[in-house]
């Protein structure tokens, strides 16, 4: 899945198109996005994820870690969901709570989905705005890098970072962000050229403003439409990532664990009559992603009304 | 003088004779459709007899190759190329005598020089044989000198008297010596077909074999097929046709393919045997299987201070609840482990060890004493890595030992890594206790015991122990060893360099008109030469 | 155009080098090598092994013949796993399994992707359209490891349609569930990014002056609306088409289809340098053409792209 690139482009020019101190751009988009109700319903999953991803754990009976002894080795007939013995969400193959580890693991994805999309985000948004901003050779010579790593199969490169370093959670963090923040840096060299020719930024440059000042003060805050909307839409992503490293049993370890890891731990006992094992891990995951999907999308249409 | 023996092979002679291949009792009504197809977990890594290490890649080369000496459903010697072999009186030398019906799948005679070559062949540095040490195991005379590259491989203690005489030399005796020889490393290969096609010759279209079956396919990562061979020996009494070799990497879907009728034999994931069983109670088989799987304790430099306490090392070992991993956990018939050979071995007597008759309660406590009198407890907390490697079962395992030890007051940290890593840090002396498993390479406690030595080359944590070292000098050549491998399993109890946890048994499903499969032999080596499938 | 062409397969060279480099060095840089066995060897036996595969010699020197292999010979090598095989053996073995399902994958995801995009946005707001939308937000959000054993189960072993795995060229039953498996979730990206684009083109100034003018209203569809609204899923398609290749090890994984996705990951796990080397710069390679095959129908279809 790959963020719909054109649509990021249009909405570039939309947010360029209007002066810094846009006030009205805000508020007309606070307005369209409110009266978007696909985009309201996804921020209510969204709440509701970050609510049990905050405060599950207040509910829950057992610890992450926990086995039940008395359920262990019988999963399939006492592991099931149940209130009388605490495990909401029945356990998992081990005899741990699913509840618990549930909560746990949507604190990983969550945090996978967003700190490796703030990283792409801030990591293309510095890239894009330097090469943008300074043009000439350093831009053409930092485009080129950016055209040959586009030609590097990240996921590849990812899974070899990961069986070669040990799987920290660092590097996942790290290696999922760093596969998208090219994009983003194009987009955002794109925006930069535009405004570059601004007379403002032209001025400030005459008068010796220097030049980080100059990206901090008045190019960044133009970035921010397209920078958040990117952000949202890449969380999903980042997430999707996080359980296809999981399933290969490359991602996050022992005792702590993500929805990717729970998932594919559900998947491969699919036929043993442990359907919970997969079915709850699986909601949150799915509403996770269309929360931010929708939330996303959202934005996106209220910053760039183009009265579809 | 010479002396006429064939140990253990003896016996079978006698009593069967005739055919040695599928052994169809009178009045068996057989299946039209004779195939047979089994599961892979992985892709063949080699087909070639000097070259291959996996367990998988010898069950495709006993069918494609054919060594001195075969063995029978309940793990016994019976003749191969090989009918019998003399042994001089020093019990050093082997002159084995070749069948002279035997013939490879081109039609030209199996001769001895065929050994020489493959066994020069795995010794030579140029092959690079990563078996080239089983020669050196086998005491083979100036192996170690020849693999080092210190003297020409015509140096090796292997000589071809007649083209059905071969004589074997080796440096010390070895009572079990002949059972080593069923490993596909020492099977024949044909100097001239490897010269023609160098590294290609294991394709299909090249491939010369003495086995019951010739290669039909093979398609690295998922499938092997093998059609009977017309110019094996015994190819009249061979009944199954046809064998096909799945691969399929997850062991789940290699259930789910079974129950489809795709398969004949797979592997039963852990946890799934018990109910299997009451489903299929004719099809779900556990049988034991010559492996231990263990937490090795590392008692170098490198180790931790605390694990240099033999009562902490007994502690931890106290502590490890095995009937919670082996009923609870695995449930396929494994057993708890509280020694370190596999208990069936062939002749091997398990020495009295104490704590197995214990209950875990009493053990906890003893475990807790003993901690106590080291400085350890919930008020002063040992903390100690566990390494293992990525595996559903390992790290099942490691969590609930995890549990098992923080009532101690042991704080186990789990440090799970890719296999390599994990290998390459348990070779380095980087971990506290570490996730290991042994399995025999022949059906004998050495195989096990050697292991401990401080000259064994595999002993990761470094137990160093004189007592342990000349126990086992003695066993090799004691005229009945196994007193002293008891001896030697007694001393790893009172050191317990190693927490042993289970042995294995083999799980899986079979189908139900599938006959011929060892059910007594420990290795779980089997030909499909053996197998036959009976009429519905 | 032609120009365009060659100045971008002259990236395409310190690209591919660079590829291999990196590889190669991280490769070497993780502990444990391609002979490093739970069983440990006997140091005499290991030294002979690293002599055979030049392990012994230094790494720029192992780094240069190996490019030096590939570019005089064509040939990468051995597998150091995989002894009686050779890296072109197992490539030419694996690939084409992996290109014949994921290009039919390919395909069908465009193909239904833009169809159920097309007519979602031509019947907007009726219940096909939130249909459509149900069914492309559903399935990308459904990982193809969750979907791969229940297709198993559902079409093997309790209907019995179809092979449980296994691949044969000539049986296409063998493909069904690897390309059902690989294609849904493009299949719906493409189909979502077809259905909002395909809304603002018909939205747009020209297809309502076509309308207005009385042209049928599938006419205008297929002549006027179709193109344009194509072009952000051809932008897409690059992208997509390498995620497949590299997806595909989770089709290899449930369906023993024997192709280089699981190729490279055993590899990497197994530190068999030469395959994963291999398939990295197949794939790398692949990476680069596609792209530049993208583009070139980008510009055929918006002629306003000048290169």
């Amino acid at each position: 899945m790959v963020i719909d690139s054109q649509k990021m482009h249009s909405l570039a020019q939309a947010t360029a198109a209007e002066e810094v101190a846009g006030r009205s751009l805000w508020a007309d988009a606070r307005r369209r996005f409110v009266r978007n109700k696909a985009a309201m319903f996804g921020l209510v999953l969204l709440v509701i994820v970050v609510m049990f991803a905050g405060f599950g754990n207040f509910f829950a009976q057992w610890s992450n870690q926990e086995i039940d002894f008395s359920v262990m080795g019988m999963v399939a007939q006492e592991g099931g969901p149940s209130l009388a013995n605490g495990h909401y969400f029945g356990t998992d193959d081990l005899g741990r709570d699913l509840f618990a580890r549930t909560v746990q693991g949507t604190q990983i994805s969550l945090a996978v989905g967003v700190i490796g999309s703030a990283i792409a985000v801030i990591v293309g948004t510095l890239y894009g705005a330097t090469a943008g901003y300074f043009g000439g050779r350093l831009d053409n010579l930092m485009m080129r890098a950016v055209d040959i790593l586009l030609a590097i199969p990240y996921m590849f490169v990812l899974i070899l970072l990961l069986v070669m370093y040990g799987r920290s959670i660092t590097m996942l963090f790290v290696g999922v962000g760093l596969i998208s923040w090219l994009e983003m840096s194009r987009i955002v060299r794109g925006q930069t050229l535009t405004l570059k020719g601004r007379e403002y930024i032209e001025a400030a440059r005459a008068i010796g403003v220097p030049a980080p000042v100059i990206i901090r003060r008045h190019i960044l805050p133009n970035l921010i439409g397209v920078v958040t909307v990117f952000a949202t839409l890449l969380v999903p992503n980042m997430i999707l990532t996080e359980s296809f490293i999981s399933f290969l049993g490359l991602g996050v370890q022992e005792p702590l664990t993500s929805l990717g890891a729970l998932i594919s731990e559900g998947a491969r006992t699919i036929a043993y009559g442990t359907l919970w094992q997969l079915a709850f891990p699986l909601l949150f995951f799915i509403i996770t992603l269309f929360g931010f999907f929708f939330v996303g999308d959202g934005l996106r249409d209220a910053l760039d009304p183009k009265d579809r | 003088m010479k002396l006429t023996t064939a140990l253990s092979a003896l016996a079978l002679f006698v009593a069967a004779p005739a055919a040695f291949a599928a052994n169809v009792p009178e009045g068996t009504k057989l299946a039209e459709n004779q195939t047979y197809t089994f599961w892979l977990l992985d892709a063949i890594k080699s087909l070639d007899p000097q070259i291959n290490t996996d367990v998988e890649g010898s069950d495709i080369v006993r069918n494609l190759f054919e060594g001195l000496y075969n063995e029978d459903g309940n793990g016994d010697l019976v003749p191969g190329v090989a009918l019998d072999h003399d042994l001089s009186d020093d019990g050093l030398t082997y002159t084995f005598h070749l069948r002279p019906d035997a013939e490879w799948s081109d039609g030209k005679p199996v001769v001895a020089g065929d050994f020489v070559y493959a066994w020069h062949r795995l010794a030579d540095p140029a092959t690079a044989s990563e078996y080239a040490w089983y020669l050196q195991l086998m005491q083979v005379k100036n192996a170690t000198a020849i693999v080092e590259g210190d003297m020409p491989v015509e140096d090796l203690g292997i000589k071809a008297i007649d083209d059905h005489t071969l004589e074997v030399t080796i440096e010390t005796p070895l009572p079990y010596f002949p059972q080593m020889l069923t490993h596909g490393s020492t099977f024949p290969v044909r100097e001239d077909v490897i010269a023609e096609y160098g590294s290609n010759w294991t394709k299909p279209e090249n491939l010369v074999g003495n086995g019951a079956y010739t290669l039909s396919k093979h398609i690295l990562g998922e499938r092997v097929e093998m059609d009977k061979s017309d110019t094996y020996w015994d190819a009249d009494n061979t009944v199954i046709t046809h064998l096909t070799a799945l691969t399929i990497n997850d062991v789940n879907q290699g259930l789910t393919r079974y129950l489809a009728g795709e398969l004949d034999r797979v592997d039963i994931p852990a946890g799934q045997y018990p109910r299997l069983k009451e489903q299929y109670p004719d099809q779900a088989t556990s049988l034991p299987f010559s492996c231990t799987y263990t937490y090795l304790i590392n008692l170098s430099e490198k180790g931790p201070e605390a694990l240099k306490d033999v009562r902490v090392r007994k502690a931890l070992s106290y502590a490890m609840n095995r009937d919670v991993v082996v009923d609870n956990i695995l449930q396929g018939g494994q057993k708890p482990a509280y020694n370190w050979t596999h208990w069936a071995t062939a002749g091997f007597e398990m020495p009295d060890i104490d704590y197995a008759h214990w209950s875990q309660k009493e053990r906890m406590d003893k475990a807790k004493e003993l901690l106590a009198e080291a400085g350890y407890g919930p008020d002063n907390p040992l903390e100690l890595t566990l390494n293992y490697n990525s595996s559903e079962d390992h790290k099942k395992i490691a969590i609930a030992a995890q549990q098992f030890y923080r009532p101690l007051g042991v704080n186990l940290t789990l440090n799970n890594m890719e296999w390599k890593v994990h290998t390459d840090r348990m070779q380095n002396q980087d971990f506290d206790l570490g996730r290991y498993a042994w399995c025999g390479d022949y059906n004998e406690a050495s195989t096990y015991l050697d292991f401990f030595t401080s000259y064994s080359g595999h002993n990761q944590g470094h137990f160093y122990n004189d007592e342990y070292d000349a126990v086992m000098k003695e066993s090799k050549t004691a005229e009945d060893p196994q007193p002293l491998y008891t001896k030697a399993e007694s001393i790893l109890n009172e050191e317990m360099p190693l927490i042993p946890i289970y042995q294995y048994a083999k799980v899986s499903m079979i189908a139900k008109d599938i006959k011929g499969l060892p059910t007594q032999n420990v290795m779980q080596t089997w030909y499909g030469k053996d197998i036959y499938r009976v009429a519905q | 155009m032609l120009v365009f062409i060659l100045k971008r397969l002259a990236i395409a060279i310190p690209t591919l080098l660079l590829l291999i480099v990196f590889s190669f060095l991280l490769m070497h840089a993780a502990p444990g090598g391609p002979f490093t066995q739970e069983r440990q060897m006997p140091p005499e036996v290991l030294a002979n092994l690293n002599a055979k595969y030049g392990l012994d010699q230094p790494l720029w020197q192992q780094i240069w013949s190996y490019i030096w292999g590939i570019v005089a010979h064509f040939d990468f090598g051995p597998s150091f796993v995989y002894k009686d095989r050779s890296v072109n053996d197992i490539i030419a073995q694996g690939f084409p399994v992996t290109l014949t399902y994921g290009g039919v994958s390919f395909l069908v995801a465009v193909l239904a992707g833009v169809t159920l995009g097309a007519v979602a946005a031509v019947k907007h707001n009726t219940i096909i359209d939130y249909f459509a939308v149900g069914i492309s937000i559903g399935a990308q959000v459904l990982p193809n490891f969750v979907m791969a054993p229940i297709l198993v189960i559902v079409f093997t072993l309790i209907l019995g349609w179809l092979p449980g795995g296994g691949w044969r060229f000539n049986d296409p039953s063998y493909w069904i569930m690897p390309v059902i498996a690989l294609s849904t979730s493009y299949m719906a990206s493409i189909a979502r990014i077809m259905r909002s684009s395909m809304l603002e083109v018909l939205n747009s100034n020209h297809i309502r002056t076509a309308r207005a003018k009385g042209l049928p209203g599938y006419r205008v569809i297929i002549r006027h609306a179709l193109k344009p609204a194509l072009l952000p899923v051809v932008s897409y398609l690059g992208p997509a088409f390498v995620a497949m290749i590299t997806g595909s090890v989770i089709v290899d994984i449930y369906f023993s289809t024997g192709g280089i996705g699981k190729a490279f990951v055993d590899s990497a796990l197994n530190r068999d340098y030469a395959v994963m080397m291999g398939v990295t710069i197949l794939v790398g390679a692949l990476t680069i053409f596609f792209n530049l095959f993208v583009d070139i129908i980008y510009g055929w279809i918006d002629p306003k792209i000048r290169y």
